[in-house]
């Protein structure tokens, strides 16, 4: 906070980057409209947009991946920057870091950092002057990382640092974040702005693209908002507010879900001292008892790749337990089938919506009745009942919203926002008993996320237990009633939103701290858990 | 430098006259060789055209070469549609003939509306058997079935071979290697008196349209475009993504097999080890020219049949190697492939970067 006070942006007349009126059409798609920008040296940018709005294409022609079609991209100290040659934009001291890293998992983070600026044949390697220059880096900024352990034993901030560490080390005067925190705890995300912060203020210009609005005020001296690919707003940070910023990137008033009070009735689900091990922490379970209820959200908090994807495959029907029992409605499942759960009044909202949601090729009346082709109501004697089959999707496309050329378009055409209300629609109209939604909206424009949000709420009031798992707090504080955090495959008995800290629960997600005893334990847990 | 962009919905000239063009090119592209070997092309492609159509016979003997092509088309047509690399057709067609041969060469006896049916089925069963054990091991250990179907067609003819030599060897064959045979009440009936052509076309059309059908209107189908499609969102959705896979398996298995009965019993009347010269391999061919579509494998099996029809009539009459006709199919694929390409993506030319 303090380093962002001393280099303000007003005072500091040190251009270094200037986009000015650049265009990019895919066919009739104008993917960027006209858009300046500029970054002084010191800044933080933020560049904000639903999805679809244009920030990642301005950045590829920024990064010379894509080449405009008009306007120009000019850096400070050159003249204009060469279109569609990476190569001259990192000469020219721009640095990216993407979203998904480009690292070499089975190097080390000093293999990684240097590769690429030394020549390949050579009869010795003399990493002094490179690690002195990293330790230096390292010193400055506090991106501290232990360089000589390979990559794929980092945590993913660690990887990020070196990513980070880099761009850096090729001397970048300017550092582009594609959604930084997105794989971050909050704790970690913090540190993140506090090392930004800190390289701002020896001069780094940095954009960092964003839709987590919250932590776009704390980090940013300046926010421009993308929308439809214009540029539809530029604002000081301390100028702007959550909701004002929220309307100028949806074009319209977002509206904020919130729960309302409501007794939790029956348990729906109860998993009693599950283990699934399959030797890897990504996908295993370890003694996990966990209980969704009636008209309750039940929220999973966690870093990614902490066993999520077990919880959500054995509620999904895709797996079973190695031991321990999972009981719907108090009768002992037996038969874990996906088929079978679907049938019976699980709705399943997949995590990766693209590739585990929709086929797409089929179309989208297929789509949403894929899980219920065998139902006598969509066929007869083995043949489809197209008709059937294309009202229901008449009838979904109006009440969920989808947006889409028509019931027989290909669902590939459709948005990522209109993909899951096409799940929404497939799993919600038949009044499901328990919701699993796994990451529901992970890379959702606001919009599109609230809508997400009010469909959830609406089926918790209509008495569905959710069964919630996120890895965005604000998501899960929101909606949930109540949370439990998982961590290397085990899950903390659930909590109260309401009595529940935040940084606390960052703790816990990050396996340092233990769940508190959940003041209503009585309720939560049941008398096969083990303490 | 050269772009390609995706389009995102080809409209019904490129669905269609893609293949038809490809198609075209490609005979056009045959003027090349039959130019380097001194023949003259006007006349050359008269011939060709004559020894496909010129006569009831050419057209008979055309058919009688399509309908095995029909029927291995449909076979790989329906594997790769579920994405189930059947490389195998050759090997399943044999099994089908052999099959065929072993009950319908005396064994048994009856009325031909029992017998034909009877031998249509042994035969498809024995296809569909010798495709479901790779895919189980695919399904099962994710074995590769490209290797193990391939793998298979070496097996079967050697099978075969030895089968030939023993169990089924014809003592009436003077010692060639070849089977008992198949009895008058289980041939195949011809279509046209003192021609080739037989009521197996008949069969391989119904096929076409039967599969047609499955695929676009029936829960089965459905399954399969899932699976083929997006396995692991068929998986996620409920749909037994194993059962499907054996469903195909059978179906395609069988249609090669169905190919194999059709040979032995309507166009040669004894197993041979030279019953087929690569229908199987040539199946994968129609089947990337129609697309996939099963009504599309009619008109590509008709097109690559009357290629070798007329390309082998033609190199008779003048003297240039039949191989021609191989040259204008696999050019036909490639045609294909590369306007296949062209209907899913636009291309760009941007201009080079001249700096540097």
């Amino acid at each position: 906070m303090s380093s962002a006070a001393h280099i303000s942006p007003e005072t500091s007349h040190d251009l270094l980057l200037s986009l000015a009126g650049v265009t990019k059409r895919f066919g009739a798609l104008v993917a960027n409209d006209a858009i300046d920008l500029t970054v002084h040296k010191g800044e933080i940018v933020a560049l904000l947009g639903e999805n679809g709005a244009g920030k990642t294409t301005l950045m590829n022609i920024l990064f010379g991946h894509y080449v405009a079609d008009e306007g120009t991209v000019t850096v400070v100290g050159l003249e204009q920057l060469e279109p569609g040659a990476p190569q001259a934009a990192l000469d020219a001291g721009i640095g990216m870091v993407h979203q998904h890293f480009t690292l070499a998992e089975n190097l080390t983070g000093l293999d990684n950092v240097v590769l690429g600026t030394e020549p390949i044949f050579r009869l010795r390697r003399d990493r002094t002057k490179a690690r002195a220059k990293l330790n230096e880096l390292m010193a400055g900024s506090g991106l501290n990382v232990d360089l000589d352990q390979p990559v794929h034993k980092l945590t993913v901030g660690e990887k990020q640092r070196v990513e980070i560490l880099k761009a850096l080390y090729r001397d970048a005067r300017l550092l582009v974040l594609d959604e930084p925190t997105a794989v971050l705890t909050p704790q970690e995300a913090d540190s993140l702005f506090a090392i930004l912060r800190k390289l701002a203020a020896t001069g780094l210009a940095v954009i960092i693209i964003a839709h987590k609005l919250a932590e776009v005020l704390a980090v940013s001296h300046r926010i421009a908002v993308l929308r439809g690919g214009a540029k539809v707003g530029e604002m000081k940070t301390t100028d702007a507010d959550h909701n004002s910023i929220a309307e100028m990137m949806v074009g319209r008033e977002v509206p904020v879900s919130r729960r309302t009070a409501r007794e939790p009735g029956k348990p729906v689900i109860t998993l009693n001292d599950v283990t699934i091990d399959r030797g890897d922490s990504r996908r295993s379970l370890h003694g996990v008892s966990i209980t969704a209820r009636e008209g309750e959200i039940l929220g999973i908090a966690g870093v990614s790749g902490n066993g999520q994807a077990a919880l959500a495959q054995l509620i999904a029907g895709l797996d079973k337990p190695d031991s321990g029992s999972v009981e719907i409605f108090g009768d002992k499942i037996e038969k874990f089938d996906a088929h079978t759960f679907a049938q019976n009044g699980i709705a399943r909202i997949p995590e990766d919506r693209h590739h585990d949601g929709m086929v797409g090729s089929m179309t989208v009346a297929e789509n949403i009745a894929i899980e219920d082709v065998r139902s006598p109501e969509y066929q007869k004697f083995g043949f489809l009942d197209f008709d059937a089959i294309r009202k229901r999707a008449e009838h979904a496309i109006t009440d969920y919203d989808v947006r889409c050329p028509g019931p027989d378009a290909p669902a590939r055409l459709l948005s990522g926002g209109n993909i899951q209300k096409l799940i929404l629609a497939r799993v919600l109209e038949k009044s499901p008993r328990l919701i699993l939604a796994n990451q529901p909206s992970r890379g959702l424009d606001v919009g599109a996320q609230s809508e997400v949000h009010r469909r959830l709420l609406e089926a918790r009031q209509g008495g569905s237990a959710v069964i919630l798992i996120s890895e965005d707090l604000d998501e899960l504080l929101t909606i949930s009633d109540q949370i439990a955090v998982i961590h290397a495959g085990h899950i903390t008995p659930a909590m109260p939103t309401d009595a529940i800290d935040r940084s606390e629960l960052g703790l816990m997600m990050a396996g340092q701290k233990a769940a508190p005893h959940a003041p209503h334990a009585t309720k939560t847990t049941n008398p096969g858990e083990t303490a | 430098m050269i772009r390609f962009e995706p389009r995102s919905n080809p409209g019904p000239f490129l669905i269609y006259g893609v293949p038809v063009l490809a198609a075209t090119i490609a005979i056009l592209l045959a003027a090349i060789p039959l130019a380097l070997a001194g023949a003259p092309i006007f006349k050359a492609y008269g011939l060709m055209i004559t020894g496909a159509f010129g006569s009831v016979f050419s057209v008979s003997e055309m058919l009688t070469r399509a309908t095995p092509l029909i029927l291995t088309g449909l076979a790989a047509a329906i594997a790769f549609r579920a994405k189930l690399w059947n490389i195998g057709a050759e090997g399943q067609l044999y099994m089908g003939a052999m099959a065929a041969v072993a009950i319908g060469s005396g064994v048994v006896d009856g009325p031909s509306w029992v017998m034909i049916p009877f031998i249509i089925l042994a035969g498809m069963a024995a296809g569909a058997l010798m495709l479901i054990g790779p895919t189980l091991l695919k399904t099962r250990l994710g074995v590769d079935e490209v290797v193990t179907t391939l793998l298979l067609n070496f097996i079967v003819l050697l099978f075969v071979q030895m089968m030939l030599e023993g169990a089924l060897k014809d003592p009436m064959s003077m010692g060639w290697p070849q089977s008992e045979p198949i009895i008058d009440s289980a041939i195949f009936p011809p279509l046209l008196e003192r021609m080739r052509v037989h009521i197996g076309l008949i069969i391989a059309l119904g096929c076409a349209v039967a599969l047609a059908v499955l695929v676009k209107r029936t829960v089965w189908g459905f399954e399969i475009r899932a699976v083929g499609e997006n396995a692991p969102a068929a998986r996620f959705s409920g749909i037994s993504v194993t059962k499907t896979m054996v469903l195909v398996a059978a179906l395609s298995g069988g249609l090669a097999g169905l190919a194999g009965v059709s040979e032995v019993a309507g166009t040669r009347g004894y197993l041979a080890t030279d019953l087929s010269p690569g229908y199987g391999y040539a199946g994968i061919v129609v089947a990337m020219l129609a697309r996939l579509s099963p009504v599309g494998v009619i008109a590509s099996a008709l097109f690559v049949a009357s290629v070798f029809v007329g390309a082998d009539s033609m190199s008779r009459a003048i003297g240039v190697s039949s191989y021609l006709a191989d040259l204008i199919v696999a050019m036909a694929l490639l045609c294909v492939l590369i306007g296949g390409f062209l209907t899913r993506f636009k291309v760009h030319f941007d201009r080079k970067s001249t700096a540097g």
